[in-house]
């Protein structure tokens, strides 16, 4: 029987992923020297079950790969090599390896051999440096003449009692030992019970192998024995053994008994051997470079959901139901004196809805550790780089946020934390005369407010330096010499597209593209960015984001017989027009005095081309909203509620339409349109000039 | 008698795999007809929800069971005189397939007629023709009780209509 293992290959890369972020964040505790014996053994276990799974989805790179990086891990568990930080970097680097590995595997393209072969030639160096010296003089001579000599190995195979429960198939695994050489194989059957007292679940056999090296295929490599018997490890008593053709086998010591290092500088020997083949195919990268760019399979997303969390949506359909078919055995004879009696349904009926709603939407919710995580190793590597010293502070981990805001936050905060990293923290002489810790902090805070998420990014380093920026802003005529800009404004000078104070542009920030692109991005995740500041002392960026993009709290306006929906967030105030505060440029465009500054006025029927109920500016309203182009205020013929609206999609069916950034489906059952502000106000300044000429 | 031969052919058809059930729909007196399996339900029409700068072919969208769909009025489409929107007026909603995804979208015809098994040997390609029906959204003709029957592409004419909204994309 034969099982479809590309089912499982899915699960397997997801599973290897989250291993990967074992080994890195194990790897950092152990560079920073906080790690216990726990944490290098889950980083090792984490590489097993890497290599093991790779192993069987016959993913080659994967496996050899990480069988150096095991190795290595290996040799670090059993107190055998120090835990040096150069180590600890070129795992780090192989874990970054084994990601675009794990990628390619997925996205089902060569990997590009080029780098992985680089890093795994780095890892080897790391292996052979010590522990050729310390390790293999300890039995070298014995090993390797042992492993010359020997015309192939003699196997000592026997299951433990319960090892077929497992699912493992000993049938399967002879059948893949004879594949690599001639094989022999006597049973012992010995442990054999009465046939009326055999279990057929249990494993009563052992067996004598002797695997012979054969002429096609010549030598048998120790790893691939041991890889097949790789999953029933803990299952068997197993020694494999050198088989000495002339003189007696017993004559070499059971390999068990032997230090696990021989097998190690067994296996760095081994990967020696591989490498060079693998080397000379560099040559053939060009070729596999394209092939991997050729073919690109869109990613599927799935998200973990705890148990938990299931079981209370299960619990809550269920009383969906049983409200329903209370509901439904009052419809079946209604009589009047039972109106209080549906009522109350009803209420309840609003209320397993809302709590259904609540429990679906936290589903998609994840900790925002998801996206810290990553901030460990980048702090570690540039700090590296940039000969700081840089601590990194991680609070409210645990906060929730809405997979798809969660996805999208990432490059923003990534960007933030390397500015704090850039231009925040100074280096560590700097720091020691200002009288500060030679050590920087770089904080993320992250916490729930009302509806918002507040992520927090702040360093206690230089500040933002006030007069360089004003000066600055001088120079690119940004503001005048004259004004007077309260301070919040020179800060908020750094959101300003190309604006850098950057003395020099670092291959990590300077180059005054980013913060615009930061906020930028925030904004259309509906949040905001702030950053105060003070010289000396440090710096805080705080972000606020919506919880979710499902739901928005949305003003509803009506223009003519069409209901628009603006949100909430966009809007600063709504006013009654005065229409002595309107003014007009060149004749067409409208501007409305607002205390003390002058608006553009948004005529949305224009825009959006309705009939208005109303073109008497007396009789409408302005909504003053704030999109990414500034304030502006919006014509509306009235107000309508205030209402949380579910956000639908028209790309679903149809197509983005600017302006709008979505559908939403009213109390009464009709589409309402919400409305993007950026997209309107673009909108709006195109059309201006078609209307001048008219 | 061609009545019966008609019936005779259409229960020849429901037991012959190469045939299909079309339905056919009426626009200014002309009969279509569409693949039935890309039908998802008929509704009578609705106040819709306009779009803001899209093309007056497409009407707007309405709420079907929490769906947003966009509405295209056939007429305006292919530049037929307008008629007032009467009791016999229907919303065909329609599985579109696309490049890049499916869609839901909805016609608005003059009414629905009847449904027809059609074998492929019956089906004649269409003629050159030119106008706003043109051959790309004609997979053929065919005649039904006498009259012809246009076969229509539903893929091809509705996500024409959707590249024509954006004016770049050409």
């Amino acid at each position: 029987m034969s099982i479809d293992l590309s089912q499982f290959k899915q699960t397997f890369l997801e599973e290897s992923n989250e291993g990967l972020d074992v080994l890195e964040s194990g790897l950092l505790a152990l560079d920073s020297g906080t790690a216990d014996d726990e944490v290098i053994h889950a980083v090792f276990r984490a590489a097993h079950s890497i290599k093991g799974g790779a192993g069987t989805f016959s993913l080659t790179e994967i496996a050899g790969f990480t069988h150096i990086m095991e190795t290595l891990l290996d040799e670090m568990r059993d107190g055998r090599r120090e835990i040096s930080k150069e180590a600890i970097n070129v795992l780090l680097t192989s874990v970054d390896v084994l990601r675009e590995l794990m990628a390619a595997a997925r996205d089902e393209v060569s990997p590009e051999m080029a780098r992985v072969n680089e890093v795994q030639a780095q890892l080897e160096t790391v292996l052979n440096s010590t522990s050729a010296d310390t390790v293999l003089t300890q039995d070298d001579p014995d090993n390797s003449a042992a492993a010359e000599q020997s015309a192939g190995w003699l196997i000592k195979f026997h299951p433990h009692e319960h090892m077929l429960r497992t699912g493992n198939d000993t049938v399967r695994m002879f059948k893949e030992l004879a594949s690599l050489g001639d094989l022999e194989n006597s049973a012992d059957l010995s442990a054999l019970p009465e046939f009326e007292h055999m279990d057929p679940e249990l494993s009563y056999l052992s067996w004598t192998i002797e695997l012979k090296n054969n002429e096609q295929q010549g030598a048998i490599d120790k790893a691939s024995i041991e890889e097949i018997f790789e999953w029933v490890e803990d299952d068997c008593d197993l020694t494999i053994e050198p088989l000495i053709l002339s003189s007696a086998s017993d004559e070499s010591a059971p390999q068990n008994d032997v230090p696990p290092a021989e097998q190690s500088a067994v296996a760095a020997q081994e990967t020696v051997e591989n490498v060079t083949p693998i080397a000379a195919k560099a040559d053939a990268k060009p070729a596999l470079k394209a092939s991997a760019k050729k073919k690109k399979i869109t990613e599927s997303g799935s998200i973990r959901v705890g148990t938990d969390k299931i079981d209370s949506l299960i619990n809550m359909v269920g009383e969906l139901v049983i409200t329903q078919s209370m509901l439904s055995q009052m419809g079946d004879d209604f009589s009047m004196d039972k109106i209080e009696a549906l009522r109350e349904g009803l209420a309840q009926l609003e209320r397993n809805t809302r709590e259904l709603q609540e429990s679906v939407m936290r589903i998609r919710m994840l900790p925002i550790s998801f996206s810290f995580q990553r901030f460990p190793r980048l702090v570690h590597d540039l700090s590296q780089k940039m000969n700081k010293k840089i601590e990194l502070k991680m609070l409210g981990e645990q906060t929730e946020l809405d997979k798809t805001v969660m996805e999208k936050i990432g490059d923003p905060l990534v960007h933030l934390v390397r500015n704090s990293l850039d231009h925040g923290i100074e280096d560590p002489e700097t720091r020691v005369a200002a009288g500060k810790n030679e050590v920087g902090t770089i904080t993320l805070n992250a916490y729930h407010q009302g509806g918002f998420i507040m992520i927090e990014i702040s360093d206690d380093g230089a500040g933002l330096p006030k007069d360089k920026l004003l000066r600055k802003a001088i120079e690119k005529g940004l503001v005048s010499e004259q004004e007077n800009l309260p301070d919040e404004k020179i800060y908020d000078l750094i959101f300003h597209p190309g604006f850098s104070t950057a003395d020099q542009v670092s291959d990590i920030s300077g180059r005054g593209v980013g913060m615009d692109v930061v906020r930028k991005n925030i904004k259309e995740l509906g949040g905001n960015v702030d950053v105060t500041t003070e010289e000396g002392r440090g710096t805080t960026f705080t972000i606020r984001l919506p919880l979710t993009l499902a739901i928005l709290d949305g003003q509803l306006v009506k223009v003519g017989n069409e209901t628009y929906i603006i949100p909430l967030v966009s809007i600063i105030e709504s006013l009654e027009i005065e229409t002595d505060n309107i003014n007009t440029i060149a004749g067409t465009t409208e501007v409305y005095k607002m205390r003390d500054e002058y608006i553009p006025l948004v005529r949305l029927y224009d825009v959006f081309d309705v009939v208005p109920g109303t073109t008497r500016l007396q009789d409408c309203l302005l909504v003053v909203v704030e999109g990414d182009g500034g304030k502006a205020g919006i014509l509306v013929d009235d107000l309508l509620s205030q209402q949380q609206v579910v956000i639908k999609s028209l790309e679903t069916n149809y197509k983005r339409i600017q302006g709008i950034s979505g559908a939403t489906i009213l109390g009464d059952g009709t589409v309402a349109l919400i409305l993007d502000m950026s997209g309107l106000l673009t909108l709006a300044k195109e059309i201006e000039p078609a209307q001048s000429y008219a | 008698m061609s009545d019966i031969q008609d019936i005779v052919g259409e229960l020849d058809a429901l037991t012959d795999e190469n045939a299909e059930q079309y339905l056919t729909f009426i626009l200014a007196g002309e009969e279509y007809a569409i693949d039935i399996l890309r039908v998802q339900e008929i509704k009578g029409w609705n106040k819709v929800t306009t779009l803001p700068r899209t093309p007056d072919y497409l009407q707007g969208v309405i709420n079907l069971r929490g769906t947003i769909v966009p509405i295209i009025d056939l007429r305006r489409r292919f530049n037929l005189p307008e008629i007032d929107y009467g009791p016999t007026t229907v919303v065909i909603v329609l599985k579109v397939f696309g490049e890049e995804h499916d869609r839901i979208m909805g016609i608005i015809v003059d009414a629905v007629s009847d449904v027809h098994n059609l074998k492929y040997d019956s089906i004649r390609s269409a003629p050159e023709m030119k106008g706003s029906v043109d051959n790309r959204f004609v997979t053929g003709l065919t005649t039904i009780n006498n009259k012809m029957v246009v076969l229509m592409d539903i893929d091809a004419l509705m996500n024409s209509a959707e590249m024509e909204v954006e004016p770049e994309s050409i």
